[in-house]
């Protein structure tokens, strides 16, 4: 038998490494059409009237979303899971040809999910609440990939060498258990053709909840997706790949264990905050507010503890453009977590709420925390998995500085937009009349609307790039030693 | 009292013992580390020492120990 030295295995890690970027260009490609009707309804139409029941924006918007979500973010995570989770606990995949088994069912269950996601939104089929959007099949094989993923988590947990595990080992666990509880309560549902002897579509359901309850679960399960879906996993990357790219330890080793538990003790009870002014008991709004507020502690605690972490070697951030994009990203977390608790406010939310700015503050998260943290995570890997350098180090700029221009077109037209719109909606005459109507507020819009389909479709162009340069990266770059591999990742020019 | 109030007093209750248990958790990491019980902060090499062949920061088994 041939005796080779023990190396970690990438099999699985590269192939959600390639459906992150397709999923990721499949997702805000939709955005961007979305971006572009929100501005010229006459987008809805762009395959003509025959085809309108699949390009207008209500058949699209799910799709958009839940790709973005469930497809870019969850298979960049598992990407990384898949590489970092070997890593840090010492033990490769090739170890176990049971884990192997169970990862490599992971990726093609989901990949039957991804599909099946797609068909059913494409055609209407939908239980209509927001982020939950998949009917019961669709969750019970959601339900299926998710244990796949626990069971290949723990196991490999459990055969380590490395007897602590690392603070991102802890996040991608938060990850596992918070979305387990989440999705299974949220997605309590009746499938109608059973529980009705027969009518209706057999796979049609309704939520097992109603009215205020159902709210106040569909809210409880929206926020902790952000929590547990773009937060969590995405902190597990940045705890891993800022400190192995910049060749310096995490600043504060105990700094990231209380924001851990900070993050976890906290953010289960602010869901409350996208529920004010509503039905829900009075003391319940409070608290998701009051919460929301106290969350800033936790998410600065790992925001600052990266930006510290580049202490004495700030060089790094011009001289790298994969630092820039995680630092980046670090900023944005802080950004977007104080943006967030301000909204969550009581007499701002009056203003804010069901505007433009809420939209805003989703996508400078997403886009500039979110996604640039994951492709950081792509750029950092692919030398290691390929064994090629990032094929091109100006093209990962000129990706970097278009990318961040798209954010911020984004984000500034939908504060000027948000806040436009809530002033408008509230402004009344000394009789109480209402002074606007609501088409005056979209006559008003119309500018900012065309700069986000502007600013998307710049960060579009950036996915375009990244998935060039990832391509080549895979395909033709010039092959590297292992001793090249050790912290800055190596790039052509 | 109503069980809503029993509710509401079980509830503050319980955060206020949380928040005590997170206080005495950063008591415990820091004055560990002071006292020198326990170096937190030699984990954060984990990261950065994660080739299969380096040695484990703390190893799970003996025989991964440095020799």
């Amino acid at each position: 038998m041939e005796n080779r030295p023990l190396e970690y295995d990438y099999t699985v890690a590269k192939w959600f490494m390639l459906v992150t970027v397709v999923l990721g260009i499949v997702g805000m490609l939709v955005g961007v059409i979305l971006a572009w009707q929100m501005a010229f309804p006459g987008v809805n139409l762009m395959l003509g009237e025959g085809l309108a029941e699949y390009t207008n924006f209500s058949r699209l918007r799910p799709l958009h979303t839940d790709s973005v979500i469930f497809g870019f973010t969850l298979s960049g995570i598992w990407a990384t899971w898949y590489y970092v989770g070997q890593r840090v606990l010492k033990v490769s995949m090739a170890e176990s040809k049971f884990l192997m088994f169970l990862a490599k069912l992971h990726f093609f269950v989901y990949l039957l999910v991804v599909v099946a996601v797609v068909g059913t939104l494409l055609l209407g089929i939908s239980t209509g609440k927001e982020y939950a959007d998949f009917e019961w099949p669709i969750d019970i094989a959601v339900v299926v990939v998710w244990v796949l993923w626990g069971m290949g988590l723990f196991g490999l947990i459990g055969i380590r060498r490395e007897k602590s595990l690392y603070i991102s080992i802890w996040y991608y666990i938060a990850t596992f258990l918070g979305i387990a509880m989440l999705y299974l309560f949220n997605n309590m549902e009746i499938p109608t053709y059973f529980a009705s002897g027969g009518i209706g579509n057999w796979y049609h359901s309704v939520s097992m909840y109603s009215g205020t309850n159902d709210a106040l679960v569909q809210w409880w399960y929206g926020h902790n997706a952000v929590a547990f879906g773009f937060t969590v996993p995405i902190v597990a990357m940045i705890y891993y790949f800022l400190p192995k790219e910049s060749g310096q330890a995490v600043y504060s080793y105990k700094l990231s264990l209380l924001a851990f538990w900070g993050l976890m003790f906290v953010y289960l009870w602010a869901g409350g905050h996208h529920l004010i002014y509503s039905t829900v008991p009075d003391w319940m709004q409070t608290m998701g507010s009051v919460f929301s507020v106290v969350l800033i502690l936790p998410s600065w605690g790992s925001a600052i503890n990266m930006l510290l972490t580049m202490k004495g070697e700030w060089q790094q951030v011009a001289a790298s453009p994969l630092i820039k994009f995680m630092i980046l990203a670090s900023t944005f977390y802080m950004f977007s977590t104080l943006e967030g608790p301000i909204q969550a406010i009581k007499s701002v939310n009056a203003l804010a709420h069901f505007t433009d700015w809420i939209v805003g503050h989703v996508h400078d998260g997403v886009l500039g925390w979110v996604a640039f943290m994951i492709m950081a995570a792509l750029f950092h890997m692919a030398p290691r998995v390929y064994k090629r350098e990032i094929y091109s180090k100006s093209l990962m700029n000129t990706q970097f500085w278009v990318q961040t221009l798209g954010v911020v077109l984004y984000f500034t037209s939908m504060w000027i937009a948000g806040i436009t719109q809530g002033m408008m909606w509230r402004a009344h005459d000394e009789f109480g009349n209402l002074a606007y109507s609501f088409i005056d507020t979209v006559a008003v819009l119309h500018p900012y609307f065309t700069i986000r389909a502007v600013g998307g479709t710049l960060y579009l162009v950036g996915m375009f790039l990244f998935a060039y340069n990832m391509y080549k990266t895979m395909t033709s770059a010039r092959r590297v030693e292992e001793s090249e591999l050790q912290n800055a990742s190596p790039m052509g020019a | 009292m109503d069980i809503g109030t029993l509710q509401a007093y079980a509830y503050f209750g319980f955060t206020a013992f949380l928040v005590v248990v997170l206080y005495s958790y950063i008591y415990h990491l820091y004055s560990a580390q002071k006292k020198g019980t326990r170096d937190y902060e030699k984990y954060g090499n984990i990261a950065l020492n994660d080739e299969i062949t380096d040695q484990p920061i703390e190893a799970i088994s003996k025989n991964d120990e440095i020799k």
